[in-house]
């Protein structure tokens, strides 16, 4: 018994430091959501401005007063910005990302895990700034030049090539959750389907699909969650114009745009960089809504199963 | 009236048969595509760079402002000097936080909670966990714009990617060898420490050095915590206090993917284009090594440890 105790008091302090750390861990999640929250909230509380005009208001110029004396600080073309970009490149990103994802667990499993698998990381791996100069270099370029041979003269900035810079850096995010949402399909479900005769995409499309759907929802979700608050590679290609996105090549804004641009600029406690802080408010409360969907989609894909 | 109407057997076969190589076929141009795809941002970057990437007075010259010509040598040095930092932080703290998720979290409420919230970091935009770094630890805290700062700001970014690579790679471990570990009456700390970390090493090692190359691309969770200043480094300094030593954590410290940011966003360097190209194939090249130096250690320890 005596032997035993120096054993407990280890075991004890084992647990405690590694519970200390998962602590820690909350503590600061949950520092950061208040802390964000109640200076993005203070725009409402302290400045007095009205929530839902914040939200559906179309004009975006901080320094200038509107009919009530108040700044106009209308989100509504930043809000448009970032939905459009995020939907635009999850349409873009979606397909290829399946379809790889198809290829590599059905097709060519001996491929998919040597090489697509490694390449795919290391797609994951390169830093979102890299993306933004491959868009100002190549995308944007491109973009005005086409335009330019169709008699349009625009600049290339815009939601256009801010989609597809977003999608080619969503792709392997989708791609490689994807991959696992279809490998995790029990292999009886496939050789049911081949014992019925059916063909390799009739199973593919009938079975292994329909059976991975909750976890491809994951993946989709996911990666759109990474493509609204996206900011840096956005930022290089949209343009950086507060104004309601009238065409996908005019120059646009998102809410990372903004805040990126902006808070460097403003002093604390002004009403602009208030209102900065409350697009970054909006911006965190988006990307719990998507956590949330994603457990909800969890939880009815467990319900369903049983 | 009846023949008509008969199924055909055989042009169903036919039709489903084609059917089955036309997607087979598009399945196979979507995965080209995307390795096209691959390959040419790649190359690109390398190519578009190249004629930096091997000049030495570009890779250790101080940056410049308004002139041709600068160099990113301590922007260099503060990408690697804030990684490790970062890892010095982030390591520990996820190593421990995975113990407990792993080993000893019991199934209740406030569990649930905690990995919801580790869950809840690692949706959240960088760019806000920048903002956040920003108002607690440049200003609340009054460390400026410094390495502190901006290594605190990437620990949050890096330990929902370790927890969860971690946690993965100990619930990997059979079974059996837990369960032998623990009748043998070793304690749970134990078992953890002598069985379960060095049979997880290699994924663990594999997924740090990933999570370093993520780190090391990071830009916007730090224009607003390590500031996007270099200033000029002395290395024979180590007067800790002074914004010139290399290792005073309290200096405002602009990374590789900060500097490529904010020149191209000044837009007031005249070799503009040079400069920010040459540093990305830079911060290519290191990302690069940074997967196969993962591969290549984790098949190392792999080989060593099914050897004994």
């Amino acid at each position: 018994m005596a032997q035993s105790l120096p054993k407990l008091s280890v075991e004890r302090i084992g647990k405690g430091v590694t519970g200390a750390c998962i602590a820690l861990v909350a503590i600061l999640v949950i520092t950061l959501v208040a802390m964000v929250a109640s200076r993005g909230i203070s725009t409402f509380t302290v400045n007095g401005i009205n929530f839902f005009d914040f939200l559906t208001g179309t004009e975006w110029n901080p320094h200038q007063l509107d009919e009530n004396g108040q700044p106009t600080v209308g989100a509504l073309p930043m809000i448009t910005g970032s939905f459009a970009v995020t939907i635009f490149s999850t349409l873009l990103a979606l397909p290829i990302a399946i379809g790889s994802a198809i290829f590599v667990v059905e097709i060519a499993p001996g491929f998919g895990r040597r090489v697509f698998q490694p390449l795919i990381e290391l797609l994951t791996g390169i830093p979102s700034v890299v993306y933004g100069l491959i868009g100002l270099g190549v995308i944007v370029a491109t973009t005005r030049d086409v335009a330019g041979m169709f008699g349009a003269g625009i600049t290339g900035y815009g939601i256009f090539s801010g989609s597809i810079v977003l999608a080619l850096m969503i792709l392997p995010t989708v791609t490689s959750l994807s991959i696992d949402a279809l490998a995790a399909v029990p292999n009886e479900y496939r050789e049911g389907s081949y014992a019925l005769g059916c063909t390799r995409w009739q199973t593919v499309w009938n079975v292994v699909l329909r059976s991975a759907l909750p976890s491809l929802m994951t993946a989709v979700i996911l990666g759109m969650t990474r493509a609204f608050g996206e900011a840096l590679a956005v930022q290089m290609v949209i343009g950086n114009a507060a104004q309601m996105p009238d065409s996908l090549f005019t120059p646009a804004a998102t809410l990372t745009s903004v805040l990126t641009m902006g808070m460097g600029n403003e002093a604390m406690g002004t009403v602009y960089n208030n209102v900065l802080w409350s697009l970054a408010l909006l911006l965190m409360a988006m990307s719990l809504i998507f956590i949330l969907i994603i457990h909800l989609i969890a939880h009815k894909g467990a319900k369903h199963r049983g | 009236m009846a023949n008509s109407a008969r199924f055909d057997m055989q042009a169903h076969v036919r039709r489903i048969n084609s059917q089955d190589k036309v997607a087979t076929g598009i399945l196979t141009a979507i995965v080209a595509f995307v390795l096209l795809i691959l390959a040419a941002i790649i190359i690109y970057i390398l190519v578009q760079g190249a004629g930096k990437l091997f000049d030495v007075s570009f890779l250790t010259g101080e940056p410049e402002q308004f002139r041709a010509g600068g160099g990113i040598g301590p922007e260099l040095f503060n990408s690697f000097y804030l990684l490790f930092l970062t890892l010095l932080i982030s390591v520990p703290i996820s190593l421990g936080a995975a113990i407990f998720l792993a080993e000893y979290a019991p199934e209740n409420g406030v569990t649930a909670a905690a990995k919801t919230l580790i869950e809840t970091l690692s949706s959240l935009p960088s760019i806000v966990v920048g903002l956040f770094g920003f108002l607690f630890f440049v200003l609340m805290m009054g460390w400026g714009f410094s390495i502190i700062s901006g290594a605190i700001a990437l620990t949050m970014f890096n330990i929902p990617i370790l927890v969860r690579v971690i946690q993965q790679a100990l619930e990997d471990v059979p079974r059996s060898q837990r369960d032998a570990a623990l009748a043998m009456g070793l304690t749970r700390w134990e078992t953890t420490i002598h069985v379960l970390l060095p049979v997880a090493m290699p994924a663990i090692v594999t997924g740090i050095v990933l999570s370093a190359g993520r780190v090391f691309g990071e830009a916007a969770a730090l224009i607003y915590t390590a500031g996007q200043s270099a200033p000029a480094l002395d290395f024979t300094n180590f007067d800790f206090t002074s914004p010139s030593c290399p290792w005073n954590i309290f200096r405002p410290a602009e990374t590789l993917a900060v500097h490529i940011w904010k020149i191209n966003s000044e837009g007031v360097v005249p070799d503009l284009e040079a400069v920010s190209n040459g540093t990305a194939a830079v911060l290519m090249v290191c990302i690069l090594a940074f997967n196969i130096i993962a591969r290549l250690v984790g098949k190392a320890l792999e080989r060593r440890l099914t050897r004994e």
